[in-house]
């Protein structure tokens, strides 16, 4: 069990400041809805009782705005505890869930299908599931090849792999999108991060993967504090390094392949969360995996409040916004930890 | 029962023989001290003990041959001390010496009772207990030494292997550390093998010295018999006096 005196502060903590994501997220638009009814009708919906609200609310509320906030948690909760992951079993601060090349082989993918598929119909199927599979085969890519430098060369050499792989394959996406000028602007949009959606289908296809990584990595948490200490003396303690490493990666990029899938490319998350729960509550991965699930799940569906109302009635890309506010909020974070450190 | 015994044990790194045929024994309860010039073989000696590195030749800890022990087994019977922990940032000291029971909990299992019970036993015996809550990177040299040495011994394993325990020390904290090692081996009956640069504090502590040279093992025995001013000027290329069990350099004739 989690038992320390942090684990008791910052989960509640982190617990309120999702939930007040999550009422934010569905109040704010166009239509009041009202705090109140928005509880009750999300319970009517969950239990089969009857909403206070009127068809056309209602179905903003279930159709609409639930749905949207829904999968931008889920996407924001996956992105931060991947990346935090991911800093773990490399031992890199700057590591983050696109790190192994998942993003640029996601990007070629979706650039293949916008460009080539043809009717749209079949393209907004296809996407997602070419955006999965373009991430899943550039992170294996890198993977193989990172292994053929040798399992000595360790964590290094796999990170060189993923660096390369993500050139090529962004090479490859540049050149397709050069050809085809026509679709640019609906590839830029994709790259930029979107989480425009309606009903609940983008949720139904990422939640399992997220579900199960989540699980797994937060199972995980004791053995990428021993990872801390060194790949040697990680050995020294009974640990079976490559294997956790290789359970830790695989479950970290199928989530983030199916993220990427529903969201586009949604930078900064998997670095800005996981940091700034280390500034504030230490560095021990038992409290820092939880919480990077529930603050980044918080963190984007704020992200995503800030992205519909700026420029109302259009949106910013969500992937503009976790940037351009998360860059300042975390330079604050870090001068003022580092004066109380 | 012998507690190591290492029968014809060589390593080779990159195409060089680092070990090279080394065979001893280690009783229970017994402190050796592994000593050699810069390259010896020392370190990789130690890390093949702990199954770090592969190896010829074979190894038995406490009976039984140590490539036939599990990984998670070989770390509830041998602890190791690295000569330069890798310290993770934003952890407490008291996080860091719980990682030591990582041998004795399940994959997916969580510290019981007991281990958080030897975690606060090992950081009373280093006189830890008031740094617990402390961030582990805000200690200094001497301070994380112990903490290190907390870790092995929460890792409650009845070998401890100490790489270099006083490298990084003053000579009063590597009085305290040799002190400490030797206090905690009586009161647990740990076995301890050690590498050791400074002779002198190799010869007071230890009960057997190794002398390894090109990594083969050149002399061994008590301080007294490994400690002569033949065989290190011979292997270190040294020149100097031994003195009541004290090796002092002394300068080179002009």
């Amino acid at each position: 069990m989690i038992r320390s005196a942090g684990a008791r502060l910052w989960l509640p903590a982190a617990l309120v400041f999702l939930a007040a994501a999550l009422l934010a997220g569905v109040l704010v638009g166009p239509v009041h809805l009202g705090a109140v009814n928005v509880v009750r009708g999300t319970f009517a919906h969950l239990f089969g009782l009857h909403s206070p609200l009127s068809g056309a609310d209602d179905a903003i509320l279930w159709d609409l705005r639930l749905p949207r906030v829904i999968l931008a948690a889920i996407v924001g909760g996956t992105l931060a505890v991947a990346g935090a992951s991911y800093q773990g079993v490399f031992r890199n601060p700057l590591a983050d869930p696109y790190l192994l090349g998942a993003a640029a082989g996601a990007g070629l993918g979706a650039t293949l299908v916008v460009s080539y598929a043809p009717a749209s119909a079949i393209t907004k199927d296809l996407l997602p599931l070419a955006a999965f599979a373009g991430a899943g085969v550039a992170v294996i890519a890198a993977y193989v090849l990172g292994r053929s430098a040798g399992a000595t060369a360790g964590s290094a050499a796999l990170v060189l792999a993923g660096v390369t792989i993500t050139s090529f394959f962004t090479a490859l996406q540049t050149f397709v999108q050069q050809q085809n000028v026509d679709t640019v602007q609906e590839i830029y949009s994709w790259l930029l991060g979107r989480l425009a959606t309606s009903g609940w289908r983008d949720v139904g296809i990422v939640l399992p993967y997220a579900a199960v990584a989540w699980a797994v990595l937060i199972a995980h948490r004791r053995m990428l504090d021993v990872l801390a200490v060194g790949d040697e003396e990680a050995a020294a303690l009974g640990v079976n390094v490559a294997r956790v490493r290789l359970l830790v990666v695989v479950a970290a990029t199928v989530a983030t392949a199916a993220a990427v899938a529903v969201a586009g490319l949604i930078g900064f998350v998997g670095i800005i969360v996981p940091h700034t729960i280390r500034l504030l509550a230490g560095g021990s991965y038992r409290l820092l995996l939880p919480l990077s699930v529930i603050v980044g799940a918080g963190f984007l569906v704020f992200a995503d409040v800030i992205a519909r109302t700026v420029m109302a009635p259009a949106e910013l890309p969500i992937g503009v916004v976790t940037m351009f506010f998360g860059a300042p909020f975390f330079a604050v974070v870090l001068r003022t930890s580092r004066r109380t450190a | 029962m012998t507690a190591l015994a290492l029968d014809r044990v060589s390593v080779s790194l990159g195409g060089a023989r680092v070990v090279n045929a080394l065979s001893c024994a280690v009783e229970p309860g017994e402190w050796l001290a592994l000593i050699g010039p810069n390259g010896a073989g020392k370190t990789t000696a130690l890390r093949a003990i702990a199954g770090l590195v592969a190896y010829d030749g074979a190894i038995r800890v406490l009976r039984d041959d140590a490539r036939a022990i599990a990984r998670k087994e070989l770390a509830r019977r041998i602890a190791l001390v690295p000569q330069v922990p890798l310290i993770p940032g934003a952890v407490t000291v008291r996080e860091y010496v719980l990682l030591g029971r990582t041998p004795h909990v399940g994959y997916f299992a969580s510290e019981g009772r007991s281990d958080h019970e030897a975690v606060d036993a090992a950081l009373e015996q280093l006189d830890l207990a008031p740094f617990a809550r402390r961030r582990l990177d805000t200690l200094s040299g001497g301070e994380r030494q112990r903490a290190t040495l907390a870790r092995a011994l929460a890792q409650d394993a009845p070998l401890l292997l100490l790489d270099e325990p006083t490298a990084a020390l003053d000579m009063g904290r590597q009085q305290q550390v040799l002190e400490i090692v030797d206090r905690l081996r009586a009161n647990r009956n740990l076995t301890v093998v050690s590498t050791m640069h400074d002779l002198t504090l190799a010869g007071q502590y230890a009960d057997r010295l190794l002398l390894l040279d090109g990594g083969r093992l050149v002399a061994s025995g008590v301080a007294d018999d490994v400690l002569t001013r033949e065989l290190i000027t011979e292997h270190y290329g040294a020149e100097v006096l031994v003195v009541d069990g004290a090796v002092v350099p002394v300068r080179p004739a002009q």
